[in-house]
């Protein structure tokens, strides 16, 4: 392998905006040469931004990256590829349909006068397969094989085209342990050979494990870069979560003896929910906290018809409903705010109106389906004032509002429906801060006017500011449930998997 | 646009623009708002309403070029010529609006066309009415079918519904012949005139406006633009959506099957030659759609637009055609055209 000598990356005041809210502010940090450098952070905190800026997936709005002291500016995966950074992400699939060997040589094939030189690319294949002790059949198809030698084909790939730096986002949060450690020993043994490792995960006992430096950010902001000598699992915990700050604790309840309104039993989905039950009281609010993929989501999302089940019953108000569809769970009284409004909620290119009214636009119109506009009209204000969307102009188009206004039309689209059940999966993300106050203050006086609520949030403190009680998930079953008010630390762990008393 | 004493808005001063203006777009209230500046012309002016002020000077321009282009006679002649597109393209409206394309309008157009002439030659005139529109629908609903239930894309399933339709009605006038029943009755559609406007004429603006408020209106509407704009959150929102894409591709459906009646009565013959408008249908009003400026990839439009997008088309070929611009010429600009309604808004939206 004809490495150079290892090559550092310096990020200065990196900065990185989404439809006005920062995902990255003014972020510094140095990767050195030849080492593995981990990026910590919650979910949101900007970790796998920060990795997609070093690998070109990303362009920052704000400041400068170096490789190796030159300033550079990538603007495509491939750019960065050809200056020697290649990643390795989930979302950057490789070519299904083409075999391994194809995959890995792609772009990069050995040619003469435009033509593949086929053997000359199975006999490279073997050298650097011998080389890096990989066992990977170069002519299976990259669509057939399990992810972990995917990524193994990705890594082939990256050492194929001579990269310095390997920039791993997430390599590990759909392999089994054994392919972990494998994938863990390749690791150490790129880094021998003078490979820079950017390591993005949430998994913090494998960046411990791995990683020679750790930065830790916290809602898109470095908090801190240090060996990784100087951290414990308990201290990069804290650092990502800061001291639990930011959110209002809201009065709760000791005892709520309503009657059930949600009563969820033996929900299962073969390898996403494993048996699960819960009850939910009138005016209750139950917090979800889990690691993504814990299967807090999927949870939600068949809860509100949106995802299959394979078994379990799902009670609103005493009566078992047959819940398949999400018309289903609407009909039943359940209102679902999915975790990603611009995917799946939102109407960008229509009327905040229109979006306000959506689910139930039967009920401003006339028996034969005429609108009443006026009327809608009328209605969408006085929710828009309810909820102080800003500007309160029912007209206006959905996509001229701020993300947190956005968020405040979508509960809008289900107040107007007023559900028995609410399911909040991620109520606040990608908004701001006075938004955001204003919606954990909604979400209370909502459950205090009778409504059921199930919230989900990766944001730990938002759960327990507003949770009468708190399930957490953990690969698809619930493992612990604390009541209102639990200490941060022993719910992270247990959304970690660490402490004592849980099911892993 | 009637103020409600109720409705906290309905005077609200921010809302500055005169009520009147509001009214003429409310079609497009729910698709785009209208924008809060007083006579100041901003890049979503720009966007949503040049294609209404190229209209009117590509008018103004043969009005002056031409002595004979601003004539009623001339004038209803155009919106003549262009009234069997013009239906087809406003239906058209709705299922691009929802999301989805359909490239069969022409063969659903020549297939009915040709039924209703046979069913009329065999079972008697009055038969190609129902026929006509009833086998438009039904070929309206296996695209529907096939693009909902085994989730073929739509533009694929057009195309080879296209190609079979129109092998059938080939099929059934035994290789491009034509059928041609002599019936006062079967021409009235194609061929009187109430009050001087030919019949044609009026059966287009009669549909116009009835999609135009149905889209704008209705609650079936404005579920369109919800599944065009963002399917899972129309899903999640509790919504059908098969059932109002397949009614999308149904209306669609009937409305060619209404122009190939009219073709036929106008003709007084079936044919299932392509060589004329039904080999040209589809394009030509997909054409007009993305002219008058709504999204063929869902969510935003109108059949207002659709409608302008097809006179516009219309014009040129009437306007050059007086001022002896050849064919080949005619063309280019058609298409130098589309290219700038369709890139239009990119170009505004990135300044």
């Amino acid at each position: 392998m004809s490495s150079a000598a290892a090559a550092h990356v310096r990020l200065v005041e990196i900065g990185k905006r989404y439809s006005g809210t920062k995902a990255l502010d003014n972020v510094s940090v140095l990767v050195a040469g030849g080492t593995v450098h981990g990026l910590v952070g919650a979910n949101g905190a900007g970790k796998s931004t920060l990795g997609k800026i070093i690998g070109g997936v990303i362009r920052p709005d704000d400041g400068q990256l170096f490789v190796d002291d030159r300033p550079v500016r990538y603007t495509s995966p491939r750019e960065a590829r050809l200056d020697g950074i290649a990643t390795i992400s989930q979302e950057l699939s490789p070519m299904p349909h083409m075999t391994v060997i194809e995959n890995v040589y792609f772009g990069i094939e050995p040619r003469r006068s435009g033509f593949v030189q086929w053997r000359q690319m199975r006999k490279q294949y073997e050298d650097l397969v011998a080389q890096w002790g990989f066992e990977l059949d170069g002519n299976a198809k990259v669509g057939s094989l399990r992810t972990a030698d995917v990524q193994k084909a990705e890594i082939l790939r990256a050492v194929a085209s001579d990269a310095r730096v390997i920039v791993m986002d997430e390599p590990t949060s759909s392999l089994t342990s054994v392919e972990t450690e494998k994938l863990h020993r390749m690791i150490a043994a790129l880094r021998e050979r003078g490979k820079t490792i950017v390591y993005v995960s949430h998994f913090l006992d494998e960046v411990l494990d791995l990683a020679d430096t750790v930065t830790v950010l916290r809602s898109g902001r470095l908090v801190r870069t240090a060996p990784v000598t100087e951290e414990t699992e308990e201290s990069l915990v804290a650092g990502m979560f800061g001291a639990a700050a930011a959110a209002e604790n809201f009065e709760k309840p000791k005892h709520v003896t309503a009657p059930v309104v949600l009563d969820v039993s033996g929900l299962r989905r073969k390898g996403v929910l494993r048996d699960i039950s819960l009850q939910i009281r009138a005016g209750e609010i139950v917090g979800l906290a889990g690691l993504i993929g814990s299967g807090r989501s999927e949870l939600a999302r068949s809860i509100a018809g949106a995802d299959p089940i394979d078994g379990g019953t799902i009670a609103v108000n005493g009566t078992v409903r047959r819940i398949r569809t999400p018309a289903d769970a609407i009909a039943a009284g359940i209102a679902f705010l999915p975790e990603s409004r611009k995917d799946d909620g939102l109407f960008l290119d229509l009327s905040i109106a229109a979006n306000t009214t959506f689910a139930d636009v039967g009920s401003v119109a006339s028996r034969f389906g005429v609108l009443r506009l006026a009327q809608e009209r009328g209605e969408t204000s006085a929710l828009l004032k309810l909820l102080s969307v800003e500007p309160p102009v029912p007209s206006a188009k959905l996509a001229s509002l701020s993300g947190g206004n956005q968020q405040k039309v979508m509960f809008a689209r289900w107040l107007f429906r007023n559900p028995r059940v609410l399911i909040l999966d991620e109520p606040t993300r990608g908004v701001d801060v006075a938004a955001r106050a204003a919606i954990h203050r909604l979400i209370n006086n909502l459950a205090a006017e009778g409504a059921a609520v199930l919230m989900i949030s990766s944001e730990i403190e938002e759960v327990l500011g507003l949770a009468h009680r708190v399930l957490v998930m953990r690969r698809g079953s619930v493992t612990r449930e604390f009541g209102a008010d639990p200490p941060l630390d022993t719910v992270m762990e247990a959304a970690f998997g660490l402490g004592g008393g849980t099911i892993a | 646009m009637t103020a409600q004493p109720s409705d906290p808005l309905a005077s609200d001063p921010v809302d500055g623009e005169p009520v009147a203006a509001g009214d003429s777009v409310s079609a497009d209230a729910i698709a785009a708002p209208r924008v809060r500046s007083l006579g100041r012309i901003r890049a979503e002016h720009v966007r949503d309403y040049a294609i209404v002020v190229f209209a009117a000077a590509l008018f103004i321009y043969f009005s002056v070029a031409s002595s004979v282009f601003l004539t009623s006679n001339n004038l209803l002649n155009l919106v003549y010529q262009n009234a069997t597109t013009g239906i087809a393209a406003c239906a058209v409206t709705l299922t691009i609006i929802a999301g989805n394309f359909d490239l069969s309008l022409g063969a659903i157009f020549v297939l009915s066309e040709v039924l209703g002439a046979y069913v009329a030659v065999h079972w008697g005139v009055w038969w190609c009415f129902p026929v006509t529109i009833g086998a438009g629908a039904i070929m309206g609903l296996i695209n529907g079918l096939l693009v909902t239930k085994l989730h073929v894309n739509a533009f694929l399933a057009t195309l080879a519904t296209a190609l079979s339709f129109g092998g059938i009605a080939v099929g059934v006038t035994s290789g491009g012949l034509l059928i041609t029943p002599a019936s006062s009755v079967f021409t009235f559609i194609g061929q009187h005139r109430a009050a001087g406007i030919q019949d044609p004429v009026i059966i287009f603006v009669v549909v116009a406006i009835v999609l135009q408020l149905v889209l704008a209106y209705t609650v079936f509407g404005r579920h369109l633009y919800g599944v065009g704009d963002n399917r899972n959150a129309a899903v999640l929102s509790g919504l059908k959506v098969d059932r109002i894409v397949i009614t999308t591709f149904v209306i669609t459906g009937a409305a060619c099957g209404l122009a190939g009646l009219i073709d036929a009565s106008t003709t007084g013959s079936g044919s299932s030659d392509t060589s004329g408008l039904g080999g040209s249908l589809a394009l030509l009003a997909i054409a007009g759609v993305a002219l008058g400026g709504s999204s063929i990839f869902g969510g935003i439009g109108s059949v207002w637009r659709t409608v302008l997008g097809v006179l516009i088309l219309g014009m040129l070929t009437n306007g050059f055609d007086l001022l002896a611009v050849a064919d080949y010429w005619q063309n280019i600009v058609r298409g130098i055209l589309i290219i700038l309604a369709v890139s239009i808004s990119f170009i505004v939206d990135r300044r």
